[in-house]
């Protein structure tokens, strides 16, 4: 028998682009856009007022509402992003994590409302807060209470809604927090059996349904460049859920055992220098994890070609979903059983991983499992030192990045041509956004809302499982923010680690010189020079602002870094009170127009109009000379990978205001 | 206040001159005993940030204010340090009644006291309590206990760091002894019973401040208040029996005899017979300010320098 044979083609894995932005309902258009394309499930991107459960008009959401995704404060927002898409034929995917009991809760009564059975509906809450502490950065509660609502969450859609997917466990933000393969594979399968290891422990659900309870458990995965080797750490991952859950749970069904997941490729790996070279990466990316097909994706979701520039277009995410439908429809890989038995070479490499990643697993449950070893920041320590060995190959060159480290030159690219070549959101959405809120407040009957929100206190304290009473409260019209303030309230806040405590890198010549200017500013400055690394805003993305802390200490600075989510008030009194010579922020979420104007302002009304700002992020070259004539000393992008080169500037740069020699 | 703390940070010779003028001042003005000054102390990851935060916010619902003097080792090689990732008081920055300054260990320039000491000179004035927080090394137990009126210790349980703390001759330092993490249960008091048992070989004349082992939780809040308690009932006992003034006088000869040695080494206080010659030196004068004592010895062992050329 031939190997191949056209007429037993395999089912293609379900094609998803992560997207939503502004509203509502222009997320709700762009998604039928995209199915009426060929896309085959959702990706709902919420923003981060709303993945942090605050409403679009709470003083910490300013500037964010609509930037990095959807505002869904309540009921009818969620109704209007699927007004027109029948949820029970839908395979929806939510990235939402610390509040992902409230989205479900949102979608099951839109469900309800509009005649879906939810005994139907298809898809997955990422809901995964391990990896949140770790590198996200969204979460809001402290690990245990976390961990319940994810159990809860587990506990009731194991019966309610069996064909969802109550948890995606994310192995790719561990990578973009700068996991080796190995890292990526045993934190990965650490925090799977933490999750399972609750359930059982909580008894949410009987004995006899751990089982199947196993197999709803599916995972995210992220497939870097090096797709080879993708490959080989997809199959051991396969291997590796297979053996955990038949000795760990006893699970007996095999196709229970099965390794499920879906992936995003590699978005931090995009270049903003040449980013049409992205378009090749996204492709080779995607073959890491649709090659074998004994260990083939689920569904997979590609960035656009742009993503490092800004928000990308409709066309620009039409041209990667594209990619996914020549793959599966025109090519033959479809037709083939999995290319790798009895290849050698993929085996061993398969092994190896398999074996490193059983050993550091090994160590994590010995600490007392994942949650553990994010509260004593192990895990943290070990990426955040990772990461920092990455990027130290990247600026020496070790680690090839074509059009960044290498091939630099290039001809005019006529793709970027013009100032459209990424999408804006309309400053009017967030305006809009709480105005439509306020209005919906002003129309639900108070009563309801307070007797639903006292019925999720109440299942709080007593312990009672949270999706019920959620989902009445939806019904009900409470808002992210209200559900969210009756959690804090119960649960309080949590600060996770920062991890980046970790032992001095030498940095090579370079680092070295700026560290004699670094001690000789200093002596200048009468004190070593000081600086504060600061995340204003609700993004929570903090492996840049960990690398430039890092890099800072490492040629010789003082600095202070106080971790995410801080009010631009709180960066200015900071900067203040610890004697800072100059302030560093870090934002990624977009909101820099906003965010970056009031930490100025705020600088100036604390006495510290002299401190010098500098801002890092993904910022367009409009933005960035908006900011420079705002009094924004200097702007970095992602194109500005090598750090000792930035630390230098930051030398000039305080020399500068200082009027000092360095 | 944000300024006099860089005055006192500043090394450069015309600032230098200022900042011991403010600080001297500072010793001979501020009022005896003033605000508690108290040292947080214990392993990486035995949880006193949280744990201080937890103090804090008792502090502050009771409308007292609180300084924190946050100290961070520095790096040998690069003399860079990360500061302020272990501070986790969340409201610090936008409430007024709560300072935090956090301060690079500078190990090249003589450790922790010179700077923390500083801070603590400044900040007590101005605030209701001064907390002092270091990570526990060894070496830093017995800086802070010299800034320090009392100094705890944050353990955190089956880590390890006790036993290691036990072996390395530090138990008799801490005031009060806080085992962190106390809803882990069994393995939390197997670790209080130890230190318990470690604090019972000590001999201990009558009388004196028995250090107490808690139980804390800064994750439920158990034995927060205790703990609060246990650090005024020491300043309190400090204070009736006239230990306090001894132990702040103790401490600042300390600080003197540190600033000799940076400045004349060991040929230099050999002079006056050594570190011991210099204390015995400095038990006779007293009334001063450090800096005047360490202007006064320090003329003298010059002299007596010149005199052996």
């Amino acid at each position: 028998m031939s190997p191949s044979d056209p007429a037993r083609r395999d089912r293609p894995w379900v094609f998803r682009t992560y997207s939503g932005h502004s509203s509502a309902r222009a997320s709700n258009e762009l998604y039928r856009q995209n199915l009426s394309k060929g896309q085959t499930g959702l990706s709902v991107a919420f923003d981060l007022p709303t993945q942090t459960g605050v409403d679009s008009d709470h003083p910490l959401a300013r500037g964010e509402v609509g930037k990095v995704g959807v505002p869904i404060c309540h009921v009818d927002d969620m109704q209007a992003l699927f007004s027109g898409i029948p949820l029970d034929r839908m395979n929806t995917s939510m990235t939402i994590n610390a509040t992902a009991a409230w989205l479900l809760a949102l979608y099951v009564a839109v469900a309800e409302r509009t005649g879906a059975d939810p005994h139907a509906l298809e898809g997955t809450t990422q809901n995964d807060i391990i990896k949140e502490y770790l590198s996200r950065g969204t979460y809001i509660f402290p690990p245990g209470p976390s961990m319940r609502l994810i159990s809860d969450m587990i506990a009731y859609s194991v019966d309610v809604m069996p064909r969802w997917n109550p948890i995606n466990i994310c192995s790719y933000h561990l990578q973009e927090a700068g996991a080796t393969p190995e890292q990526e594979i045993a934190y990965a399968m650490a925090n799977a059996l933490a999750v399972l290891d609750t359930v059982r422990a909580r008894s949410d659900v009987p004995e006899d349904a751990i089982p199947r309870v196993v197999g709803r458990i599916s995972f995210f995965v992220n497939a870097g460049i090096r797709f080879v080797e993708e490959t080989c750490k997809v199959r051991a991952m396969t291997g590796l859920w297979d053996e955990l859950t038949r000795d760990r749970y006893g699970v007996g069904d095999a196709k229970l055992r099965r390794f499920r997941y879906g992936v995003q490729v590699n978005s931090l790996g995009l270049t903003e220098a040449q980013p049409e070279n992205n378009l090749i990466r996204i492709v080779l990316e995607a073959l890491g994890v649709t090659l074998s097909k004994d260990a083939r994706c689920r569904a997979l979701q590609l960035p656009a070609w742009n993503e490092a520039l800004g928000l990308p277009r409709p066309w620009d995410q039409q041209w990667s979903l594209r990619i996914q439908q020549i793959l599966a429809y025109e090519t033959d890989l479809l037709e083939y059983e999995d290319l790798f038995v009895g290849s050698r070479v993929v085996e061993a490499r398969t092994r190896e991983l398999a074996d490193a990643a059983r050993e550091e697993l090994a160590r994590v449950l010995a600490m007392g499992g994942a949650v553990a070893a994010v509260e004593n920041a192990y895990m943290k320590r070990q990426l955040v030192a990772s990461h920092t060995e990455r990027i130290r190959a990247i600026e020496s060159g070790e680690q090839k990045v074509i059009g960044v480290n290498a091939f630099t030159e290039s001809e005019p690219s006529p793709l970027l041509a013009g100032s459209q070549s990424v999408l804006v959101v309309d400053e009017s959405a967030e305006r809009a956004q709480i105005e439509s809120l306020r209005a919906f407040r002003s129309r639900r009957n108070a009563a309801d809302v307070t007797a639903a929100l006292r019925g999720l206190d109440e299942a709080l304290a007593s312990g009672a499982n949270v999706m019920p009473p959620s989902i009445r409260a939806a019904h009900a019209g409470v808002t992210t923010g209200e559900w969210s303030d009756v959690l804090r309230k119960r649960f309080g806040e949590y600060r996770a680690p920062t991890g980046i405590a970790v032992r001095g890198e030498t940095r090579g010549p370079e680092a070295v010189s700026v560290r004699e200017r670094v001690h000789r500013i200093s002596d200048q400055l009468g004190r070593p020079l000081k600086l504060l690394v600061g995340k204003p805003g609700l993004d929570g993305h903090s492996n840049g602002a960990e690398q430039i802390a890092v890099a800072a200490r490492d040629v010789g600075m003082e600095v202070v870094y106080e971790g995410i989510r801080l009010t631009p008030a709180q960066i200015a009194h900071s900067a203040r009170d610890e004697g800072v010579h100059v302030v560093g922020l870090s934002i990624l979420s977009g909101s820099h127009g906003v965010l970056v104007l009031d930490v100025l302002e705020q600088l100036r009304a604390s006495g510290c109009a002299d401190v010098p700002v500098v801002v890092g992020g993904i910022i367009p070259e409009d933005d960035a000379r908006k900011l420079r004539s705002a009094g924004v000393r200097r702007v970095y992008t992602p194109k500005d990978f090598d750090l000792t080169r930035i630390m230098g500037e930051i030398v000039d740069v305080v020399a500068e205001a200082r009027a000092v020699a360095a | 206040m944000p300024e006099a703390l860089n005055l006192a940070d500043d090394r450069r010779p015309e600032r230098r001159a200022q900042a011991r003028a403010l600080l001297d001042r500072l010793e001979r003005e501020s009022p005896f005993p003033g605000a508690p000054r108290v040292g947080i102390t214990g392993a990486p990851g035995s949880g006193k940030s949280t744990l201080l935060d937890a103090l804090v916010r008792r502090l502050r619902a009771k409308g007292e204010t609180v300084a924190i003097v946050a100290v961070d080792p520095s790096s040998r090689t690069t003399g860079g340090a990360l500061l302020g990732d272990r501070i986790r008081v969340r409201s610090a920055a936008s409430d007024p009644g709560v300072f935090v300054r956090s301060m690079a260990a500078r190990e090249r320039l003589g450790g922790i006291s010179d700077a923390a000491r500083a801070g603590v000179a400044i900040l007590a004035p101005v605030f209701d309590h001064v907390f002092v927080e270091t990570v526990g090394v060894g070496q830093s137990e017995s800086e802070v206990t010299s800034i320090v009126d009392t100094l705890v210790f944050v353990a955190s349980p089956g880590a390890g760091d006790v036993l290691q703390f036990i072996k390395a001759g530090l138990i008799e330092l801490p005031d009060v002894f806080a085992v962190n993490k106390a809803d882990l249960g069994e393995v939390a008091a197997q670790t209080a019973h130890e230190l318990a048992g470690a604090l019972d070989l000590g001999a201990r004349e009558p009388g004196a401040w028995r250090p107490p082992v808690l139980l804390v939780s800064a994750r439920d809040g158990t034995g927060v208040d205790a703990l609060l308690e246990a650090i005024r009932a020491h300043g309190a006992q400090q204070i009736a029996s006239s230990r306090l003034r001894a132990r702040r006088r103790a401490g600042l000869e300390d600080a003197v005899l540190a600033q000799l040695s940076l400045r004349y080494g060991s040929h230099g206080l050999a002079q006056l017979g050594g570190a011991e010659g210099v204390r015995t030196r400095l038990r006779r004068s007293d009334g001063t300010t450090s800096i005047a004592l360490v202007e006064a010895i320090g003329a003298e062992i010059e002299s007596a320098l010149r005199r052996t050329r």
